[in-house]
């Protein structure tokens, strides 16, 4: 008699002649349903068995962290304070670069808006940029044409004394490379202001604080008497909103360059 | 055939039960479904050889899987349960595969 679970060993009992001539009409005679108390027995065991299986299975698929060992737990558990302290850095990380680009694109931004202040500030300075607010606008009429291209300059470099910020002769910007040229030729007077022939009346307009720039023009020996003096009236008005619409062409230099600006590059440091 | 039956009986059993396994059961309901496995090849090949006897295959069935659950069991409260049980499934395969094999030289000669 051989258990239902014998040892590898134990069988290969010699299974006669008999037994190994029919095996399958053997199976089949096991298998025909018979009421005998093996059957029903084996039976109950395979339902048993078949039960065991689905219900670990099922068990498997959802297995969840319940029905691990506490080895496996305590092995989990480190890994996931290891990986959890892995993303605590990498978060420090982050924050640490999302402050740094932040902070940099404030200071960027505060430096391009300074930057751009500055270039407005230049531009109006440099003519190349409209310019308004109070002011004076100067009318010069000369009937006789006696005024020449020294009476303007005389009238402009009374206006910048007084703190004209932006002057504008007829439609031409005065900067600082301004020229003031007699004109011979112009019938009935005339001064070429950089190149651009302005015929009376001359209309001068600056902006700046305009009592002390009105006051500029009257002072005694000034502009308003030398005016008289050659037969020419000087009439300024005082508003709180002159435009100064002309612009100045600026062309690159030729030959000036900027000289190298950090002195501390030039000088070795000793 | 019962014995197909009431395999086909207890799989429906328990895809339709859903039943829970017991917390202190779920460490050892495997080996000793392994272990009954290995008892139903081991009668399967008796039966082949002409040699089955229903009292031995109950009895070898129940304390198959009671000794197996037993040996885990043990293993668990040693310290060693898992390489315990690697080692129970790694012996119960083999004989389920000589079991296999008589049966396939039973059936197929081969």
């Amino acid at each position: 008699m051989s258990t239902g679970s014998a040892a590898p060993g134990e069988v290969p009992a010699p299974a006669g002649p008999r037994v190994r001539a029919n095996p399958w009409r053997r199976l089949a005679r096991a298998a025909r349903p018979r009421g005998t108390r093996a059957q029903v027995l084996a039976g109950l065991l395979c339902a048993a068995l078949g039960f065991g299986v689905v219900v670990q299975v099922r068990q498997t698929d959802s297995a969840g962290l319940e029905d691990l060992r506490e080895n496996d737990l305590v092995r989990i558990l480190d890994d996931t304070t290891e990986r959890s302290d892995r993303l605590g850095e990498e978060v420090q990380q982050l924050q640490a670069a999302r402050d740094e680009l932040t902070a940099g694109t404030d200071s960027a931004e505060a430096a391009a808006r300074a930057a751009r202040a500055r270039a407005d500030s230049y531009g109006v300075l440099a003519g190349t940029l409209a310019a308004q607010g109070p002011g004076i606008t100067a009318t010069i009429t000369d009937p006789g044409g006696a005024v020449s291209a020294a009476q303007l300059l005389q009238t402009v470099q009374e206006l910048r004394d007084a703190g004209a910020e932006a002057l504008q002769i007829g439609a031409t910007r005065v900067v600082a490379s301004t020229a003031f040229l007699d004109s011979a030729a112009a019938a009935g007077g005339g001064v070429v202001v950089d190149g651009r022939l302005e015929q009376p009346p001359y209309v001068v307009r600056a902006v700046g604080d305009p009592p002390t720039m009105s006051t500029a023009m009257d002072i005694p020996g000034g502009v308003r008497e030398t005016l008289r003096q050659l037969g020419a009236q000087l009439a300024v008005t005082t508003s709180q909103d002159v435009a100064i619409t002309a612009l100045h062409a600026v062309s690159a230099p030729q030959y000036a360059r900027p000289a190298s600006p950090a002195p501390s590059e030039q000088a070795p440091p000793r | 055939m019962i014995a197909a039956v009431g395999l086909v009986i207890g799989i429906l059993a328990g895809v339709l039960l859903h039943p829970e396994v017991p917390l202190f059961l779920q460490p050892y309901l495997p080996i000793a479904v392994v272990a009954a496995l290995d008892t139903v090849f081991g009668g399967l090949r008796a039966v082949l050889d002409g040699i089955f006897d229903d009292k031995v295959f109950v009895v070898s069935f129940l304390s198959n899987a009671v000794v197996a659950a037993l040996i885990v069991f043990l293993g668990d409260q040693l310290g060693v349960g898992s390489q315990l049980s690697t080692g129970v499934v790694v012996v119960l395969g083999v004989r389920i595969f000589s079991n296999a094999a008589a049966i396939r030289r039973h059936l197929l000669s081969a």
